[in-house]
């Protein structure tokens, strides 16, 4: 057949085929390598039949796989031979061989351009041909008119003009200007009454691309095309060569119906209802028949003509109807439609109102998930991904769980990922989360993400309810006997901080977590060692009463038994002899050891995650919506405020003073504890006055309105000043997992922290975030209180639509002065506020602040510290004014009588201390016993005016967890309330960041405790 | 648009590339190896699209030979599916009953007709009476020129006795 003449080549290829092994090929393939490189060296002798040869076997060779880096000049240069097989040849391979980036395309640019505007019809198709495949910007430049010229030309026969069509395509791709030509819509719009379907379908292509980067300059093109669709789909007028299996050309209709999908809408009546006409034709008149390849074809249109029925956004009738044919088209056994049908689902999708007929089909696209082609559990996978919401969310993340097991190892980190953000985004509950995330890992935890057991960390570190659900199942997977390393990690650090909550159950103490973690440490890898020994220092420091056998054990860990100390591996040495050192310290290990504190609510990374993957625009935006419909758990869980009169947790002021001097002790460890600190938030301040860690308070002078109380607060600042790291340097390679980002304004510094240091002394900062800082100065008299609010703007641009609403309790009557709608930049304003109390009561005011910085509208709800104890006077009493009136006061309600238990264990002087700084003075030694303590303070209200109040606490020295109280007044509401309240000081132990169920923080915390916070200690004693 | 067009052979031997996107020739040796793992070890009966780099291959095996053409997300995998038919029945009716055997020593000829139907990864021509038409005539384009010539030779030959 067409072979002759080049025996060379077809022996050249047989030779290739007879080699028995890939190294005898190579053989082979050098050699003639080497043989044409010298052929073409010589140059002289070398005939075109040759020179063609040569050309062909290069090209070859270069199928075969082998670089081919000579001989391109010579192809080029067979583009300018004078007769057709050599210049066929010259174009062909060069068009192979080069792509639109190489420099010998560039020497070719003229002959290239003779041939175009030759006379020469089968050169002008070579040339065409070539300029339409690889042609880059600069053959657009020099050639687009000319190409246009062929275009038009009424001369040129069609298989010139459909060359042309195509090769101004690629030009036009390369440099949209080539049509910026004027009247290039009109020549467009008459093209499109080419008689040659030849020429139409090129120009059609042609079309499409001009009308997607251009619709309007071309929309007198939209008729034309509805016509031509109408005259295929109706198989009017088209020749026999140009149906394909019977069907009217269907790559034609496939691209009439594309363009028409870039019109934005059809405005003409009657072209719209020609169109719809045409579009029912084809949903209703498609059926599958046995052919393949008419199937094929007809499915083609068909899949087109739902795209443009859901871009056309169609009656609702046909909207349903498309979901039908969807409906059954994903119930299919043939491969190509399943595919396709939940490929269009998808994006069906976006049209809205389709949601719930979609979930219909659920079970079906479940089957199609387990599907053995990976092409069609990809489309599943999006499918559900995408239909996904909370109704569904628990049988579709199930589905996807139970899928990991059988899944394609090529999917499961896809498939993880998109589990994990369902998990997230539509938990009904937040053990379910934990369920799913642990299940994950479990499964697959090769291809988890780091991010997604951060994620799960961060969830159950800002949920206090979640932590002994966790910290359970956490022992539960680490029980198994082969365990995933990232498994390992995320059980070993909630056993680390929360396994003490399971010291009761069986099997879960100290001793028995120790070991079961312990156990699979030989099998880790050095980056979860780390993670391990902070939760062997953890589960140490939690162990109360002291076990010295495993106390023992742990310190040989980190000095002998595995050398730590003498680790390589820098980390692992450094905590090692770190938390060796700490744990000898006794008390002050729970300052540095104590519960991480809660992490800042942020988008989820994993979302965001999502989002930035999602090149498809239109599901990103879908995306984004149901996020917002849904917003994440831990927000809705943190977003409380205690208006409801809900107990509350209220700082312990003295215990700071007890503390201080274990914080001199360290003062020769500073640098270790600089870094341990950053474990465990922040060493920046050491006082309960609200740290101002953020070098921007500076700004705001007048703010600082209290200095540090004392001259070891100003040592310990000092001393730790080396830390500079802000509220959010914390240890990133193991403990803080994750990634900063910000796109919520996050409180600067810890507002539970800052209210209840408030309520203790009467100035400092309420609120402080990036833009902003709040700031309180109060006077109390009597029954009235005077507060002034601080409103600083910390920025050199103004805050705007400042709103201050108070929301007071009942007993409060409060007035805020005006405040005004804009801060100007780095100004402060004062806003006094008046308070009057009427009656006794524990309920909190609440300030509900709002303001506005560029796009972020910051909304923050702050409890206000104008608390009971503030209109407390300490009275102290001699015995002489003491019994009479106690006596006096006999029985319920004025007299009411509690046993109280779960009291925090204090000794005597520390408990005088707590009651001291709220206020309520003791009257040592009128109790006989030396176990109970008096103490009277006077309460004032506009309803009591000034009211005695008397209290007795009996402690027993055998059981510091239990004691008896009694209180006394003229007022039964005011016993009642005050009773309460101090009971809730000393039995709710005012867990400051990590405060449990009954009144959890009023906003998200920070990573700020102060070290010595009394919070942050008794956390750890329990 | 279609990115590249791919023969493949089952034992992964390349019998065709021709790229409408710009690849460097790394580029390509990484792709082509790529896509032989992905599709050459996929099953019967399974669909004809891959997912790949965020495009989508659409292939088809005709004998020992698989027809890949790499294409963007959102472009109508079916009607890709049929021109990979289209292309196989060119090839049938030129070469008569093809095989592979066929387009490996007459590998130029795959590109010819390959040019007459693509363009710009993009469909020029549905009728595949036109196409073989084309192709014929460039046939007898390089016949006549090859007679020329060897009239010519024949000529100098002649007079050169």
């Amino acid at each position: 057949m067409a072979m002759h003449g080049m025996r060379g080549l077809s022996i050249f290829i047989s030779d290739i085929r007879n080699c028995q092994n890939k190294e005898q090929e190579r053989l082979r393939v050098d050699k003639e390598l080497g043989n044409i490189r010298n052929r073409f060296k010589k140059e002289k002798g070398l005939t075109p039949y040759d020179k063609k040869k040569y050309v062909w076997k290069m090209l070859y060779i270069y199928m075969l796989g082998y670089d081919v880096d000579f001989g391109h000049m010579e192809a080029v240069s067979l583009i300018s031979a004078p007769k057709y097989p050599e210049k066929q040849v010259g174009y062909i391979v060069t068009s192979c061989l080069l792509n639109e980036n190489h420099d010998f395309l560039r020497l070719a640019i003229n002959t290239v351009r003779n041939d175009i505007i030759g006379q020469n019809e089968t050169f002008q198709c070579l040339a065409l041909t070539l300029v339409g495949n690889i042609g880059g910007r600069e053959f657009a430049e020099s050639l687009a008119p000319d190409v246009q010229k062929l275009l038009l030309s009424s001369s040129c026969r069609p298989l010139v003009r459909k060359k042309a069509a195509l090769c101004l395509l690629r030009l036009f791709r390369k440099n949209p200007d080539v049509v910026n030509v004027d009247g290039w819509a009109d020549r467009m719009t008459q093209l499109l009454d080419e008689r040659d379907l030849g020429v139409l379908t090129s120009s059609m292509s042609l079309l499409v691309a001009l009308v997607s980067n251009n619709h309007e300059a071309y929309w007198t093109c939209l008729p034309k095309c509805v016509k031509i669709l109408e005259r295929l789909a109706r198989n009017q007028d088209v020749p026999q060569e140009y149906t394909y299996y019977g069907i009217p050309s269907p790559w034609l209709q496939v691209k009439t119906m594309r363009a028409l999908q870039y019109f934005p809408t059809i405005e003409d009546p009657n072209t719209r209802r020609t169109l719809f006409e045409v579009l029912q034709w084809i949903l209703m008149g498609t059926d599958v028949v046995k052919n393949v390849n008419k199937n094929n074809a007809s499915h083609a249109v068909l899949f087109e003509a739902l795209a443009l029925v859901m871009h056309l956004d169609a009656e609702k009738e046909m909207m349903s109807q498309c979901v039908a044919l969807l409906g059954k088209f994903i119930a299919v056994r043939e491969p190509n439609i399943r595919y396709l049908g939940l490929e269009n689902m998808t994006r069906m999708l976006i049209v809205a109102d389709v949601q719930e007929s979609i979930k219909r089909h659920q079970a079906q696209i479940i089957t199609s998930l387990k599907d053995p082609d990976i092409s069609i559990c990809r489309r599943a996978l999006d499918l559900l991904y995408g239909m996904c919401d909370i109704t569904n969310a628990k049988d579709i993340v199930e589905e996807l769980l139970q899928y990991l097991n059988s899944a394609d190892f090529t999917m499961l980190e896809e498939l993880s990922l998109k589990a994990a953000i369902l998990a997230e985004k539509f938990a009904p509950d937040l053990s379910w989360y934990v369920d799913v995330i642990l299940q994950l890992i479990e499964k697959a935890g090769d291809f988890i993400s780091d991010d997604i057991w951060f994620h799960v960390v961060q969830f159950v570190t800002n949920n206090d309810d979640l932590q002994p659900y966790a910290a359970a199942k956490a022992k539960e997977y680490l029980d198994k006997p082969a365990v995933d390393e990232k498994m390992v990690k995320v059980c070993a650090y909630i056993l680390g901080e929360y396994s003490h909550l399971l010291a009761r159950r069986p099997g879960c103490s100290p001793k028995e977590i120790f070991s079961i973690i312990h156990e699979k440490l030989p099998s880790v890898s050095t980056t979860t060692i780390p993670l391990l020994l902070s939760a062997y220092a953890k589960i140490l420091m939690h162990t109360q009463p002291p076990d010295q056998v495993l106390q023992n054990q742990i310190w040989t860990i980190f000095t002998k038994e595995l050398r730590y100390e003498s680790c390589i591996d820098a980390e692992i040495q450094q905590r090692a002899v770190e938390y060796f050192a700490l744990s000898r310290k006794g008390a002050a290990v729970m300052d540095i050891l104590g519960e991480m504190p809660k992490f800042p609510e942020r988008q989820s990374s994993l979302i965001k995650k999502a989002e930035d993957a999602e090149a498809d625009t239109a599901e990103q935006s879908a995306l984004k919506l149901r996020a917002q419909q849904q917003p994440s758990n831990a927000l809705v869980v943190t977003d409380q405020h205690p208006s409801n009169g809900e107990p509350l947790p209220v700082f312990v002021g003295q215990l700071s003073v007890v503390k201080a001097p274990n914080m001199n002790n360290t003062e020769d460890h500073s640098s270790t504890e600089q870094v341990l600190s950053q474990e465990n938030g922040n060493l920046s301040q050491v006082d309960q006055q609200p740290p101002s860690a953020d070098p921007l308070s500076d700004l705001l002078g007048p703010l600082a309105i209290e200095g540090p109380p004392g001259a070891t607060v100003q040592y310990e600042n000092s001393a730790v000043s080396g830390l500079e790291s802000g509220p959010d340097v914390v240890d990133g390679s193991a403990i803080v997992p994750v990634e900063v980002g910000t796109n919520t304004i996050q409180p600067i510094g810890n507002i539970a922290v800052r209210f209840h240091a408030l309520c203790l002394k009467d100035s400092g900062v309420l609120y402080e975030d990036p833009y902003i800082q709040i700031g309180i100065k109060a006077e109390w008299r009597a029954h009235q209180g005077r507060l002034v609010l601080f409103l600083g703007n910390k920025n050199t641009s103004p805050l705007v639509s400042v709103q201050a609403l108070i929301l007071p309790p009942a007993h409060l009557k409060m007035e805020l002065s005006l405040v005004p709608d804009t801060i100007p930049p780095r100004a402060q304003v004062q806003c006094p506020l008046e308070v009057v109390n009427l009656r006794p009561s524990r309920d909190v005011a609440v300030l509900d602040f709002s303001y506005k910085f560029g796009t972020h509208m910051v909304n923050i709800k702050l409890r206000l510290p104008a608390v009971l104890n503030k209109f407390l006077q300490p009275l102290p009493v001699s015995a002489e004014e003491f019994f009479p009136q106690w006596r006096s006061l006999s029985g319920p309600p004025l007299k009411l009588q509690e046993v109280v238990r779960g009291v925090r264990p204090m000794a005597l002087p520390e408990m005088a201390n707590l009651l001291h700084s709220y206020r309520i003075a003791i009257s040592p030694g009128l109790d006989p016993n030396p176990n109970n303590l008096v103490a009277s303070t006077t309460f004032y209200s506009e309803n009591t005016r000034a009211i005695v109040c008397l209290v007795r606490i009996e402690t027993d020295p055998a059981d510091r967890t239990q004691l008896r109280m009694t209180l006394a007044s003229g007022d039964p509401t005011l016993t009642f309330e005050l009773k309460e309240f101090i009971k809730e000081q000393l039995v709710s132990i005012p867990t400051v960041a990590q405060a449990p169920t009954p009144a959890p923080p009023a906003a998200p915390p920070t990573p700020q405790i102060p070290p010595n916070d009394p919070a942050a200690l008794l956390t750890d004693l329990l | 648009m279609i990115h590249f067009v791919l023969l493949i052979s089952r034992q992964g031997k390349v019998r065709l590339t021709k790229w409408y996107s710009p690849y460097s020739q790394k580029e390509r040796t990484k792709v082509i190896r790529e896509l032989s793992g992905l599709i050459l070890t996929r099953g019967p009966k399974l669909c004809n699209f891959v997912e790949w780099r965020g495009l989508r291959v659409v292939y088809k095996r005709y004998a020992s030979l698989y027809f890949c053409m790499c294409i963007d997300e959102d472009d109508n995998e079916l009607e890709i599916l049929e021109i990979i038919h289209h292309y196989v029945e060119v090839l049938d009716r030129y070469f008569g009953s093809v095989c592979e055997l066929d387009l490996i020593y007459n590998f130029h000829k795959a590109y010819f007709i390959l040019d007459e139907l693509l363009i710009a990864g993009e469909l020029q021509e549905p009728s595949k009476r036109t196409v073989t038409r084309l192709v014929a005539a460039q046939d007898s384009l390089v016949e006549t020129a090859k007679e020329q010539t060897s009239s010519i030779t024949n000529i100098i030959a002649q007079a050169a006795k």
